[in-house]
């Protein structure tokens, strides 16, 4: 569409501008395109919520690595965790800002073992048989990590308990609830989403909701 | 391939509900859509102000150049208020669609069916049921429908007609809080045992979708596992309490 179309009699309830730099504007700054802000952490997944017993999780890398790893839940919780506040941004339209997680950097689960030099994408993989894909790019430098806790508690099991991968720079989808394990590649494979209509990337500032956009 | 934007017209306004209202939107160049996809529909402002917020399509695939989109009125919503108020037929809508993949059925992928839904969470089910009787192929479908009272269910007459064409489908209701004068149907939240005295003339066979609150699809979800049903066989959508 060329010039930009006019919904009849639509307003909206954005807050005005102070003009001063205050709360609303610094909300909305942080608002990527066509989405609203929520306080709320609505639930959405494809199926059943699965629920494995934490005897029985483990986190395992492999793939394209000098050495498969695995960590089992005890293992897992040993590993050098940090407390991350950082925005959310949903393909379905929210965004809930200032979200509280606690978990393992994905660059410390890697410090141990060594990438092979062809290695540059990842896939997730989860119970129930969800996976995502995203380039080596998209996850190095504390861009993603394995939460555990969510605004001081255990991760709920709806919510990807109990460990999900989070990707912040990427609609909510790529940030895969119950993660079992992280492939690593050298050749992009479309993850879930990826393969039936959604964008391969999934860039929420560029709005990549679709295949396409 | 893009997902284009599409200019819309409304061409019909339909209350179901007192408080949730069917929309028809003449799509001349509409590509076509599967049962349980959803489109986007975009609003903007004179200034360029815009919001996007997703809807599921309640049309069947078979009605060409046109889909309904059902809407609940949010009390303090920025959306669906606006289109409950303003909207008339004639306005123009941008949407585009179809999108989703996952949370859809076709009557090539038979059955037997259940189709399990929490107040407007009916509406992607209700493209299915409207597909599945269109199709003619008398795949075995049961829908269980939770609503709060009789005045409340969406879709209540025609639901009705598509359960008396005797061709393998009915309907179960749930009324949660208020029920009419000799009411003998369920009348409470839905629970495991409702969904074994639901599923139990289907099967272990079925394929199961669930769509509504998130509380009502993870009982329901969770419970079909339980009764015994794989789980890629189950497969949800949730409206959360934000879908404004």
């Amino acid at each position: 569409m060329g010039e930009r179309f006019v919904t009849r009699g639509f307003v909206g309830r954005r807050e005005p501008d102070s003009g001063a730099g205050g709360l609303a504007d610094e909300r909305r700054r942080r608002t990527p395109p066509g989405q609203y802000l929520t306080d709320d952490f609505p639930v959405l997944s494809a199926g059943p919520t699965p629920r494995t017993p934490l005897d029985r999780w483990s986190l395992t890398i492999d793939g394209l690595v000098s050495k498969p790893i695995t960590w089992s839940w005890e293992e897992f919780l040993a590993l050098p965790a940090r407390d991350w506040v950082v925005d959310i941004s949903c393909v379905t339209k929210w965004t809930h800002l200032d979200m509280r997680w606690r978990g393992v950097s994905v660059d410390t689960l890697l410090e141990s073992i060594d990438l092979d030099a062809k290695a540059a994408f990842a896939i997730a993989s989860c119970d129930g048989g969800y996976t995502t894909n995203l380039p080596l790019a998209d996850v190095l430098n504390n861009q993603a990590f394995v939460a555990y806790e969510y605004d001081g508690a255990p991760l709920a099991p709806e919510h990807g308990g109990p460990a999900r991968l989070v990707v912040p720079a990427r609609y909510f989808w790529k940030s895969a609830k119950w993660i079992r394990g992280i492939r690593i590649g050298d050749r992009d494979e479309p993850g879930f989403w990826e393969s039936l209509g959604y964008n391969n990337r999934g860039d929420q500032w560029l709005e990549e909701r679709y295949s396409g956009d | 391939m893009a997902i284009d934007w599409l200019l819309g017209t409304v061409t019909g306004v339909r209350d179901e509900t007192p408080t949730v209202r069917s929309f028809t939107l003449g799509l001349p160049a509409w590509t076509g859509h599967r049962p349980g996809q959803h489109i986007d529909l975009r609003l903007t402002a004179e200034d360029g102000y815009s919001v996007e917020r997703s809807y599921s399509i309640a049309s069947e695939p078979e009605r060409g150049g046109e889909v309904d989109i059902t809407v609940e009125r949010i009390e303090g919503g920025e959306v669906s208020p606006f289109l409950h108020e303003v909207v008339v037929p004639g306005d123009r809508l941008e949407v585009r669609g179809p999108i989703g993949g996952y949370f859809v059925w076709e009557a090539g992928l038979g059955g037997p069916l259940l189709l399990v839904a929490g107040g407007s969470g009916v509406v992607p089910l209700m493209a299915m049921a409207r597909h599945r009787a269109r199709a003619g192929t008398g795949v075995v479908a049961r829908m269980l429908f939770s609503s709060r009272g009789p005045d409340e269910v969406i879709y209540a007459e025609e639901l009705d007609q598509l359960a008396a064409a005797g061709d393998g489908f009915d309907v179960v209701h749930t009324l949660t809080r208020r029920q009419p004068a000799g009411w003998n149907g369920y009348a409470r939240r839905i629970d495991e045992q409702m969904l074994a005295e639901v599923l139990e003339p289907l099967g272990a066979g079925t394929r199961a979708y669930a769509c509504g609150p998130t509380a009502l699809v993870e009982t329901v979800a969770n419970g079909l596992v339980r009764l015994g049903l794989p789980p890629d066989r189950i497969r949800t959508e949730r409206f959360g309490p934000t879908g404004t």
